[in-house]
């Protein structure tokens, strides 16, 4: 076959806006996909690039029309195409496979049947044969036992396991192009890892070609040949995954590159200022002309054409030969940091909390029922005016911790102390009214810790009643002053939070934590939920006040670049237990603990010159075991039975720098430079 | 994005004004809350505008049919059956509109106060409900008005009481939704008392289905009251009465249905309006689930 695989041709979609106009999504998009090609579409949340991707299936969600333009799948328009052709096509030659694989898979039918339906509708096999075909598919997709697998239930796999099924079942057709909307979000770094290359290798394998949705540009440079940025629903620059990654010649896209975190520069990332247009809301003009450095005033009254260059780039910007001004990283704040020895703000002692809860039966044996709890054994003093960053993939209990010490969850054993000495009452109902002031804590999706039903004054009023009693003029006065402090206007106050973006309602919630003039501020996966130019804001105003105010922080993350532009010290935990505990210059140097060598292997980076190690099984692990290295299961570099039966013992590195292993740190650095030299080589 | 300044008051008002639009731009709402307003508009003015004394009985004039001077006719007693129908919702809408306002409330407060604390307590009162709401309300309701007699100071307590219960049942799971999220995570953490979680974070998340829920109360109360009336346990006569009036007619209705007709529409369309102006507000408010947004 000549030609393209998929074949977008100036595509424009849109829907009918409440005031009866058509307000565009997708405005004049070409796109073009090779067989066994793969490319990636990176754009923000709203950016337009999952409608992009279903448009090229044919399909737009309810709403959504098609207003110009046509899409081709080898050849042929899937707009103009019968119910019965599409069904063929869906699924069979063009796959999808969605973010969330533990929505999609049917919650009541085996994994087994699942293939065999996909077989049946899509794949050329004879009947006999399907239960063979669905094994050696599952065994393709590397899930480990596939002929147990077939007779599991989709909750009976674990967020990776679920979306290899899912990734098997697309195979089913034989596709010759693959879309993935966003299929490592919301996974562990270890297994979005193993997901792309697993995906990587399928699709050399079979020369298939796959277009790759996503906000994550250390994905896209893994996985993608080509990549395409979008932006207020245009395509604003398109070119070889290394031109785009390595020297963009769109001012967005070095934005959004240079907002970025990165494991190998300590600096803050630097935040794209602005929000992109709401649909319809981009005037004449460039739709990035608002947020752009190199805006001059023609970019205001006519909009850019979509130029291709004779470097087989593409891209919608007037003054695209200037755009390498722009810096790529860096210019970003040096994190305020503690210089010199500081009293302890906080600190846990022997701290262990456990979910179950003794049942009748128990309590009146006498029985200790407790079993081994989710966490245990957190010992953490924490400075005065010091950022600590807790990392550790879903279910390594960083988030219980956090909970523990704002007293929403007690602790079942150890002790947790405040400055002076003072040990804090397990449940917050018993806490002193001073106690509750100087903790606060902030949650990771705004939209649920802002109640919808209030306006921000009232939302920032209550702490300021609760602790300082204000009322009248004062409240209001200080409700200003205090949205100032995280930049919005006193304009802010009277709207509702669903009137706010993203980002802004983020920085209202910090603002009701600071509210309370804390002296400790308790951060869960705070830029989570955030888009990349957002989160850069938003960690540049937690830096920004923590200078300000001397606040000491627990910062809670899985995002191991973010942990390091924020955090003085980093504390590892796997499975509710301390791996390592350290400055974050020296915990993120070598050598370190095997899981934080784990981790940090399995990063990745919006360069396509960097690739992952990947040294452990990609496993998850329900509860720790019983006694020995929380580690024991998946650690490549296991002594032997010492590491079943006995808790590792505290290795001393440099300066406080302490290791939770058998290994002594000597041992741990000469076995990580030879696995390093082994890799150059 | 407009810069608005408004007070909270003003938000609040403006979302009640929006979802008030909203409402009367269904023709289910439209519709609806015309019938509703008709009768509670009706039931304040009809003193003033019956053409007859409803008590004047004409032993020469019984069981006419409609006619010029008797619009629906008159019924066992000669009395003007129009006169009695107009004046017939009067007692009704007394007892459920102050009945009514009551269940909510308490149900509501109950259904809050125990989804916010939870636990074993929540799970004993939720059986303690699922066993009352077993027993017939007919039953129940007999019981207690046997016991105390008739008249508006038992059956508005009567009423408020046993329709209050299902009300802890819905503002419950209604609040099971909300204390899951984290802005209530925060108010505790903040070391509110459960007083101010309850009225700042939870009410204002509850009252739209409190709301729904009261509409429906509202029109059970009334099939409630007309059922009592009509088995001789609510108002007594000669008050006009549709459920009283209904029982009295009924046993005419092969050769004069125009006095089981008349009171019968009444009582129908005041419930029919009711109903589809809570479905109209349920969709207004979004509580609707089988009304998604389109994107």
């Amino acid at each position: 076959m000549t030609g393209p695989l998929i074949d977008i041709r100036n595509i424009s979609v849109g829907f009918t806006g409440k005031s009866g106009a058509t307000l565009p999504v997708l405005r004049n998009i070409d796109l073009k996909v090779n067989a066994g090609e793969s490319i990636g579409i990176v754009g923000e949340s709203g950016s337009g690039k999952s409608t992009l991707a279903l448009a090229a299936m044919g399909y737009l969600k309810r709403g959504l029309r098609l207003m110009d333009g046509s899409v081709a799948f080898q050849g042929q328009d899937m707009f103009a195409r019968t119910r019965t052709e599409l069904e063929q096509i869906r699924g069979g030659e063009l796959a999808l496979i969605p973010q969330n694989s533990g929505q999609s898979l049917t919650p009541t039918l085996r994994i087994g049947a699942q293939l065999v339906e996909a077989l049946r509708l899509h794949a050329d096999v004879p009947e006999a044969q399907y239960s063979a075909k669905a094994i050696e598919l599952l065994g393709q997709v590397r899930l480990p036992d596939p002929a147990a697998i077939m007779t599991r239930f989709p909750h009976e796999l674990s967020g990776g396991q679920q979306q290899r099924a899912a990734i098997g079942m697309a195979l089913a057709g034989e596709p010759t192009a693959l879309l993935l909307d966003e299929p490592t979000t919301g996974l562990d770094v270890t297994t979005q890892a193993h997901i792309l290359e697993l995906l990587r290798d399928i699709a050399r394998d079979r020369g298939m070609a796959m277009v790759y949705v996503s906000h994550d540009l250390g994905a896209i440079a893994r996985v993608c040949d080509r990549v395409v940025v979008m932006y207020a629903g245009e395509v604003v620059l398109e070119g070889s995954t290394r031109q785009v990654l390595k020297t963009p010649i769109h001012p967005y896209a070095r934005g959004l590159l240079a907002s970025i975190p990165r494991l190998s520069d300590p600096r803050l990332p630097v935040a794209l200022d602005g929000r992109p247009p709401a649909p319809g809301g981009a005037g004449q003009g460039c739709s990035f002309v608002d947020r752009c450095a190199l805006a001059q005033d023609g970019c205001r009254t006519s909009r850019p054409d979509f130029e291709r260059l004779p470097s087989g780039e593409a891209v919608r910007c007037f003054h695209y030969q200037e755009a390498h001004q722009l810096s790529l990283t860096g210019s970003g704040a040096i994190p305020a940091s503690l210089d010199g020895a500081s009293p302890s703000a906080l600190h846990l002692d022997d701290l262990a909390i456990s979910y179950r809860r003794p049942g009748l039966y128990d309590k009146v044996l006498g029985r200790d029922s407790a079993g081994v709890p989710t966490v245990d054994g957190i010992e953490i003093t924490v400075a005065k005016g010091e950022t600590l960053g807790l990392v550790g993939e879903s279910g390594s209990g960083k988030s219980t911790i956090l909970k523990a010490i704002a007293g929403l969850l007690p602790p079942s054993g150890g002790k947790i102390t405040v400055a002076g000495g003072q040990a804090l009452a397990p449940e917050v109902e018993h806490r002193s009214p001073d106690h509750l002031r100087k903790i606060q804590l902030i949650f990771q999706n705004p939209d649920d810790s802002l109640n919808p039903r209030q306006t921000i004054a009232q939302i920032l009023e209550q702490p300021l009643k609760l602790y300082f009693g204000l009322t009248g003029d004062a409240l209001h006065q200080r409700s200003a002053e205090i949205l100032d402090r995280v930049r919005l206007g006193a304009h802010y106050l009277d709207r509702l939070p669903s009137q706010l973006s993203g980002g802004e309602k983020q920085r209202v919630a910090i603002a009701r934590a600071f509210a309370a003039e804390p002296d400790l501020v308790l951060c869960d996966e705070v830029t989570s939920a955030l888009d990349v130019s957002v989160q850069a804001a938003v960690l540049d105003l937690l830096n920004d006040l923590k200078a300000t105010q001397g606040t000491t922080y627990v910062f809670v993350s899985h995002d191991l670049a973010v942990v390091r532009a924020l955090s003085d010290r980093v504390a590892v935990l796997y499975q509710g237990r301390l791996c390592e505990l350290g400055p974050s210059a020296d915990v993120y140097a070598m050598p370190s603990h095997p899981y934080t060598e784990v981790l940090l292997g399995a990063v990745l980076e919006p360069d396509p010159d960097t690739a992952p190690t990947l040294s452990a099984d990609d496993v998850v692990e329900l509860s720790p075991p019983a006694q020995g290295c929380p580690f024991q299961r998946r650690c490549p570099r296991k002594i032997g039975r010492i590491c079943d039966t006995d808790t590792p013992p505290w290795q001393q590195g440099v300066k406080d720098h302490t290791i939770k292993c058998h290994h002594s740190i000597a041992d741990l650095a000469a076995a990580q430079a030879e696995g390093a030299a082994g890799q150059r080589a | 994005m407009t810069v608005t300044s408004a007070s909270p008051q003003n938000t609040r008002l403006m979302r009640t004004l929006s979802v008030l639009r909203d409402v009367v731009s269904r023709p289910s709402g439209a519709i609806g809350l015309f019938l509703v307003v008709f009768h509670v508009v009706l039931a304040l003015v009809s003193p003033w505008i019956v053409p007859y004394d409803y008590k004047a009985m004409n032993s020469a004039m019984m069981l006419t049919g409609p006619e010029a001077t008797h619009w629906l006719g008159t019924d066992h007693l000669g009395r003007d059956v129009f006169t009695r129908v107009l004046l017939g919702g009067r007692e009704a809408l007394l007892v459920t509109g102050i009945a009514t306002p009551i269940a909510v409330t308490w149900g509501g407060f109950v259904g809050i106060l125990f989804g916010l604390i939870g636990g074993r307590i929540d799970e004993v009162l939720m059986r303690v409900v699922d066993a009352f709401l077993s027993l017939p309300w007919i039953l129940k309701m007999l019981v207690l008005i046997v016991t105390f007699g008739t008249g508006i100071e038992v059956l508005i307590p009567t009423l408020a009481f046993f329709y209050g219960i299902p009300v802890i049942r819905i503002a419950r799971a209604a609040t099971h939704d909300v204390v899951a999220r984290d802005f209530v995570s925060a108010a505790r953490a903040r070391g509110h008392s459960r007083m101010t979680i309850i009225r700042h974070e939870l009410l204002p998340n509850v009252l739209d289905t409190l709301m729904v829920e009261g509409a429906m109360r509202w029109s059970w109360m009334l099939l409630a009251f007309s059922s009592l009336s009509f088995l001789g346990f609510g108002v007594s006569p000669p008050t006009p009465d549709w459920g009283l009036m209904i029982a009295d007619a009924r046993g005419f209705m092969s050769f004069a249905p125009w006095g089981v007709l008349g009171p019968v529409i009444a009582l129908s369309s005041l419930i029919i309006g009711i109903n589809l102006t809570a479905d109209a507000l349920a969709k207004a408010l979004g509580i609707d689930r089988a009304q998604k947004a389109p994107v």
